[in-house]
Order: structure tokens, then sequence, then C-alpha cells
């Protein structure tokens, strides 16, 4: 034999990248068809030299054998195809969710279930800091019909601002003296997002982006950065490696040079634990500003930092009923939505990325907004013909089966929001678009059948970054209540683990480098206690994630 | 504990006019913003626009750049509101010296009356009016599209004023056809048809007061002495109660026949009624486009009185400290009724205080 048996459990990481690894597992399921499972992952140069058994890997001489994951199961490192840095600058303020959360130290946060446990838990954060008191994740639909007030934050705090972020990211409740410093603690006020109470005064309930705007400064919520600053980029990776994520998307950032020179410095460090994909959004920019930016951004793209793609925002959201919908609209009868980018620019842009080969990822959320994206599509495939393009739809959450062939026939790739279904699928059942519609919802099934290649995304820090879970949800599309919706829609495990693998991998063009565990490709592994591929399938949002490997670099979660 | 609520809204507002300019993608909303800088004669003009990608400022007119501002001939500046618009308002207003007139250029899907909302959110702003553009050659087109149909007919639905931008590009036969369409669609917008030109600034940037005397709020009382958006001193004090003279303003339109504008000044008898005055002015025939008018009030001391503003189909009365005699200014279409016949009887009463 040429090689040599190493200790059982070695705690650093290959020394010297030019040498070989084998790392031996319980299980590795590859994803790759042509050898499903194997025993044993040789890495060399962070990349993979070969799977499968010890003696297949003998031939490439000598090597350490890495025994740490004997007991373990590697399936490729899970790729989040739709989630944003700032899920990782939230985790420094308070978690005021429902359900129990880990943060990115690994510290179990638990649900808050009560109004009174938030405000107590935001009166803990208020007694160890000066200035604003801040939250978030914060989701009072479970709390019953109650409201908060500003009066229950008050009891945080009388002078300071105080503010919780919820859940969805579209509503804010700040106390009395943060929408004093606001300069909304007057009367007179008359705004939609801008609920008032019996005093004439706001509620302290905000809702919306124009609403909140006004007061996110004062509670805590600078927007730039929560973009993402250093220690959030550090944050988001932690989180990454609990989730066994070792490739994930910030879709999308406005990418100034200050924001890219960060993401530079923090992504280049040798530990950094994860690859990020960050698309430019085009928003208030010339389509061909937009495509032109997005070129000269590819080519300072580095192994942990891609660059390089466009993400349009075409509509805005079903339960906030911003999104577009066709005929016959809301359930409830609420006037259709808003148009977030014009369609002359959506045609433009597709027909210049396609020119020059810029991909472009479009947020459709109404099945209004999904056929105008198909019709841009048409024509700028007319006018830039391009194989291969992969432009993707992201969360499309309505779209129906005439428009899933339609992805098919222009090679249009689709990002499903399952999270959203399991978070927010009683609300759409009863409110936004009404039984039949929501069981229709994002429909995986569908784009499987139509040949549409498929991806399913978490969208954090809007709902957790958790891949097993979003493919639980994919699985089962079980909502908040247990209601099974749209049953024909479930997709099986071994389809949703491909989704939050290759699937996602093949969205962002990346799915020769990642998304299985096959030679060549990069040594990107999720670490398992446990086998999704044998465990019951109601389990699998449960499985216990030792942490990754990156590039050959070994993270325990 | 939190303060007085009713404190807080007598709390005097140095207020700062502001008017959104809206209109789908190609109605002519930059080219509009440019003539008006160019016209701004020496007003200190902030235009706000989305985002820095939209801006399309005439290089002619940039000076400089800092910090996000860019910096325009005559002090005016352009600034990009991002998703901030409130908080770009807000900061604006903080500004030393601080603009005389903000223009918030909207993107070609927003909905003003949207906007406006948090237009209002911001202290210190004085929402002055909504200006729509449209193409004359492709309103109908987009207003029956698919997909922004709805948008474009909002954005119509929205407006103080309509502009009918680009008439060169349709014959009189299709104008003719067209205006009565729009007014149908826009019932509450008072509509006007000329190049985005031609345009006279006085209907977007209102009157010029009396140096020293700009701001129209409670604490600086305003005057109209000057009385004239149109060039020319035209002394229309000595012009008596009844005397007001329709004064062509220029011409607009491809040639002096088609001249569509007029502008008048003119001085208010005690007592008019300004509340019968506003509500004529802002009738859908009327012809009036815009209005300004002080009135002292003499059953009250020291100069109280009241300003009344006119934008399109609305009016709206507020508390003001009147120097002089009372003033009306107007602009409006040509042909527009004549103000005594648009104020009906003259009212000996003043308006409820």
């Amino acid at each position: 034999m040429k090689y040599f048996a190493g200790p059982s459990t070695d705690p650093q990481p290959p020394s010297d990248m030019t040498d070989t690894t084998v790392f031996q597992a319980r299980q590795i399921l590859t994803m790759n068809p042509a050898r499903p499972r194997a025993t044993h992952v040789a890495v060399r140069e962070g990349r993979i030299l070969g799977v499968g058994t010890a003696a297949d890997l003998a031939g490439w001489g000598p090597h350490r054998l890495d025994t740490r994951f004997a007991d373990q199961v590697l399936m490729p490192g899970l790729v989040e195809g739709h989630s944003h840095l700032m899920a990782g600058t939230f985790w420094r303020y308070v978690y005021g969710g429902y359900f129990d959360a880990t943060d990115p130290a690994g510290k179990v946060w638990p649900g808050l279930k009560t109004l009174d446990a938030v405000v107590a838990a935001l009166g803990v954060a208020a007694s160890a800091s000066d200035g604003p008191v801040t939250g978030w994740g914060f989701d009072p639909i479970y709390f019953g019909e109650r409201r908060c007030h500003r009066t229950d934050l008050d009891r945080v705090s009388q002078t300071r601002p105080v503010g919780v972020m919820h859940a969805s990211g579209h509503i804010l409740n700040v106390n009395s003296a943060a929408l004093d410093k606001a300069g909304l603690l007057r009367s007179g006020i008359d705004h939609p997002g801008i609920p008032l109470g019996d005093d004439g005064l706001p509620t302290g309930e905000l809702k919306g982006p124009e609403a909140m705007m006004a007061a996110l400064d004062h509670v805590g919520l600078n927007r730039a950065f929560l973009s993402g600053d250093e220690q959030g980029i550090t944050d988001f990776g932690r989180l990454c490696v609990r989730a066994g994520v070792t490739t994930a998307t910030d879709l999308a950032a406005t990418l100034g040079e200050t924001e890219l020179a960060t993401l530079e410095r923090v992504t280049g460090a040798p530990d950094y634990p994860v690859r990020i994909v960050s698309l430019l959004r085009m928003m208030g920019m010339k389509p061909a500003d937009a495509v032109d930016r997005a070129r000269t951004l590819a080519e300072r793209s580095t192994e942990l930092l891609r660059l390089g793609r466009v993400k349009i925002v075409a509509d805005g959201s079903i339960q906030g009923f911003t999104a577009r919908l066709r005929w016959p609209g809301y359930y409830n009868g609420r006037p259709n939505g808003l148009w977030y980018t014009a369609p002359e620019a959506i045609r433009e842009a597709y027909t210049l990325g396609l020119k020059h080969g810029v991909q472009i990822h479009t947020h459709t959320n109404g099945d209004e907004a999904t056929e105008l994206v198909l019709d841009c599509m048409t024509e700028a495939l007319a006018a830039s013909p391009r194989a291969d393009h992969r432009f993707t739809l992201q969360h499309c959450q309505l779209a129906d089966d005439a428009q899933y062939r339609r992805m098919k026939s222009l090679g249009l790739c689709v990002n499903l929001f399952a999270n959203h279904h399991h978070y927010w699928g009683d609300q759409h059942h009863a409110v936004t678009v009404g039984p039949d519609r929501a069981e229709r919802m994002n429909a995986c099934r569908s784009a499987l059948d139509a040949g549409v290649p498929l991806a399913i995304h978490s969208d954090a820090p809007i709902t957790p970054m958790a891949p097993l879970f979003t493919a639980w949800c994919a699985v089962h599309r079980l909502t908040a209540s247990g209601r099974v919706l749209g049953e024909y829609q479930r997709i099986s495990v071994d389809e949703a683990l491909r989704a939050i693998t290759l699937g996602a991998a093949y969205t962002l063009k990346l799915d020769a480098e990642i998304g299985s565990i096959e030679c060549g490709k990069r040594a990107d592994f999720c670490v398992l206690d446990d086998d999704p591929s044998t465990v019951p399938a109601a389990t699998l949002k449960d499985l216990r994630i030792w942490g990754t490997v990156q590039g050959g670099r070994v993270f325990a979660a | 504990m939190t303060p007085c609520a009713a404190e807080r809204v007598a709390e005097p507002l140095a207020a700062l006019p502001t008017v959104v300019i809206g209109g789908y993608l190609g109605a002519g909303k930059t080219t509009l913003v440019n003539h008006l800088l160019r016209q701004a004669a020496g007003r200190r003009i902030a235009v706000l626009v989305n985002d820095f990608g939209d801006v399309n400022i005439d290089a002619d007119l940039i000076e400089g750049a800092e910090a996000g501002v860019l910096s325009l001939a005559g002090g005016c500046l352009c600034c990009s509101f991002g998703d901030d618009l409130v908080g770009t308002l807000t900061a604006l207003c903080r500004r030393e010296p601080a603009p005389d007139q903000v223009l918030i250029e909207l993107s070609g899907v927003a909905l003003p009356a949207a906007v406006l909302r948090s237009v209002r959110l911001a202290p210190g702003i004085a929402v002055a009016g909504t200006l729509v553009l449209a193409d004359a050659a492709e309103l109908r087109r987009q207003a029956g599209d698919r997909y922004v149909g709805d948008t474009v007919r909002q954005q119509l639905r929205d407006a103080d004023w309509v502009l009918v931008n680009k008439t060169d590009l349709v014959d009189a036969a299709a104008l003719a056809d067209l205006l009565p369409w729009l007014q149908a669609l826009a019932p509450g917008a008072k509509l006007m048809a000329c190049a985005a030109t031609e345009l006279p600034p006085e209907l977007v940037l209102g009157w010029r007061a009396t140096a020293g005397a700009k701001a129209e709020a409670v604490a600086a009382p305003p005057t109209l002495s000057d009385g004239d958006g149109d060039g020319g001193a035209d002394g229309d004090g000595d012009e008596g109660l009844a005397g007001f003279r329709a004064r062509e303003i220029g011409s607009f339109g491809r040639t002096s026949a088609h001249s569509v504008f007029a502008s008048r000044s003119l001085a208010l008898a005690p007592g008019t009624d300004l509340a019968a005055l506003g509500a004529a002015l802002a009738a859908p025939d009327s012809g009036v486009l815009r209005a300004k008018a002080l009135l002292a009030d003499p059953h009250r001391p020291n100069g109280a009185g009241w300003l009344l503003q006119v934008a399109g189909g609305r009016w709206q009365l507020t508390p003001a400290l009147v120097q002089g005699p009372g003033r009306l200014v107007l602009i409006g279409l040509k042909g527009m009724k004549s103000p005594p016949a648009l104020a009906g009887v003259e009212a000996t009463t003043p308006p409820d205080a």
C-alpha cells in the first residue's frame, strides 16, 4: 500500500495544499448518478481528486488519510441560491422570533412565545448597552389579534429609540422615542403604512419601506451597514457553515467601491468559509450601465467572490400586495401591485445581457411579472440569440404550468421560495390569492415536469438559511398551521437535495465547479451526522450538521 | 413622557415648496427638468432623482460633484434619493443655504400619489403640485398596454397638471382627439399641450416673492408686490381693485397661433371671498392652471390674513401674514375665464377664521 494511515482525529487541515488528503466517511452522497455513493474522497489543491473506495484512490500516490469524518456523512456543499449578507448583520441585534434560532457563534436563542417575552428580551439588551435598542425576526402573527403598540416598546425604554423588525422584513415596530426622533409622533399623518391609534398618533407599526425608512436610522438599522460590514460578512460565513453551505448568494448589492473592497478583504481571508456570489442590483441604473458594470466586476472575481451577474426586481411581494398579478388579481380584491422596473428597461437589460454574456436573475413574485419577463425574454432572444444563458427567475411564486413550459422553451431557470410556502402559505390561502392559486405557489413539481432547471431558497434573513429545511419545505409543503398546501407540487427527497446542490449551482453557472462530488470539482462538502438518504423524509429539517469542508479546508459548525 | 402632539402640529415650519414630476418612460421628464433649471432665474432648485443612474442633467449645467450631490449652475443642485426619499428631503431642508424649490423626478413606473404620501412624512415640505407628462404620440398605446396600462392611467389620475408633450409628433386632429379622451381619463387634472421646453416656468416653480420675503410660512410674511412671473415690472399696484390685465407670456406651441398660456396679475378687493375664488379657479372649466392669492383679513389686526393656493383642480387656504393690498397672480390657458367671472359675485365677508 502506498498510503499511510493518519491519526483518527486530525485537528489540522492539510498543511500543504499540494498534498493529498483522503477523507474517509461513513457515507458519501455524491449527487453524481454515475457513482452515487462512496466511502472515500481524495482532495488535492482544494479540488476533488477522486471519489470511491480507499482502493480506488490508492493510485494517486502518497496521501494523508483523514478519518475525522469516519462516522459522518458527506454530501456536496450546499448552495444557497437566494440569500442576503444582511442575514449575518442582523445577529448583533436582539433575536425576537417565535422559533428557536442559532446565532453565528452556535448559541441557540429560544423562540419568544409572547409579546411580553419579546419586550423582556429587549429590556435585557437595553440594560446592557446605551443607544438604540434593536430587535429582529419579530413575528406577532403568532400572538393572536393583538398588535404590538408603541407603548409596549415604551416599556423597554421611554427615552431611547426601540425598534423591532418583523421576520418578513416589511414591517418595523417602534416605541414613542423612535417615532419622536423620526418626526412621526404627531397627529395629522396620512399614510397607508402608518396606522394611527384612537389618539390620532401612530401606533408605532411602520409598514412598507417608505414608512419604515424614516425610523430605521434612529433604531440602529442603517441600510448601508445592513448591506454587509466586515463583521456582518464574517457572521454570514459562520451561518453558512452551520447550515452546511459552501456557496451562497448575495442577491443583490449595489457593489460600490467601498462595499466591494470590504467584500474582497473579508472573503480573501484564508479562513473565510464560503464562496459569495454577489449580484449587482440594477436599480435606478440604465440597463447599459448595469451590464457594463457587471462585465467590469466579473474581472474582479476570485475563488471565493464571484461577480459579474445582474439582478433586476420586476415587482413587489404578494403578502405586501405589491406583486403584479394577472387576472383575476388579489383574492381579497386589493388593487394590483407595482412595477419596480419598467418593462422597457427589463427588455433592454436582457438584450444587452445576452449580447455580452452577462447573466441576469430577475425577481418576479406575481404571475403577471413572470409573464412580462417571459415576453421580454422572447423579444431579447430574438434580438440577441444566445445558447445556455441560464437567466433565472427568482421567487417566481405564482407561475402556472403554461409559464413553466415557456420558461423551458426560453432556456430560463427558476429558483422557488419553498420556505415562504411554509411560513406564509396560510396567509396566501386565506387572503392574498385564495386556495387554488395558493396550491400552485412555488410549483417545484411543475418546474421539474416541464424540464425547467430548479433551485429552492430561503431568502435569508427573511427566513433562516438552512437548505435542508428548505428541502423539507419542498418535500412536504406543510404550512405553519400544518396544512399540506398543494400536495401535487411536492417533490421527492432526492429531487429536493439536488435542488439545494446541483440545481442551485446550475442557476449560477457554477455546476461545472460545485454541486456534486466529482473528480475535478471544488472540494466543498456538507458534513452531516445523519444520512439524508436514509432518515424519514419528515426529519429532513432536523438533520444534524457537523460543519463543512470548503476548498478542502475543514470548518466545524 | 411623550410631548403633546397638538403642540407639534402648531409648530410653524419653513415650508419648502415641492413639485412631483411624473410620467412614463420617454414622456419628457428630464427634458422638462433641464428646461426648468435653465429658467431658474435665481431660484435655487433642488432636483431629486431616483438614483444617479437616472441623472441626465445637461452637462453644461453641472458645476461639480461632492458627497453625492451635483452642484448645478445658479446655486441649484441634484441628488438621488434611492430608497430613502424622506431622509433625503429632510437633509435637503437642513442645507445652508436652503433651496427655494424642490423638484422630484420620478421613475417611469412610479405612482405620484404613492410617492406624495411619503413626501408628506418629511417635515418642512409643502407639496405644491404634481405634474405628469405624457407623450402625445405614445400615450394611448401606453395607456392600453397589457402590463403598464394601469400604471400609466394611474399616473395621469394622480396629476394636478398633465402636460401633453411632443405635440409636434401628432397632427392637430389627433391632438384634438386625444385631449378629451385624456380629460375623461383624468378628470381631476388640468391639461395642457405643448413642448416641455415651452412650459412657463412659473407653472412649476411658482412666483418669486420680493427679496427678503421668500418664505410663505406664517413666520415670514410673503408679498406678491412683484406679482409677475413673466418678466417685466408691471406695477399692478396701480391697477386698481377691478383692474387686471391679461398678458400673454410668450408664444407656446408650434406657432404663435398655438400659444396656449396666459398669465395675469391683479389686486384683490378687501373682503373677497377667497374660498369661493379658490373653488372657481380650481373648477374644471376655469382654464386656470396655477394661482396664488394673498389677502389681509380686515377683521383681524397686524396683517393677519390668508394665502390661497390653487394647483390644477385643488385649492388650499392657509393663514398668512399679509402686507399691502390683496393680490392674485395666476397662470392658465389662453382664453381662460376672467377672475371676476370665476369668483362670481364679489363677496364682502371674509373666509371663516
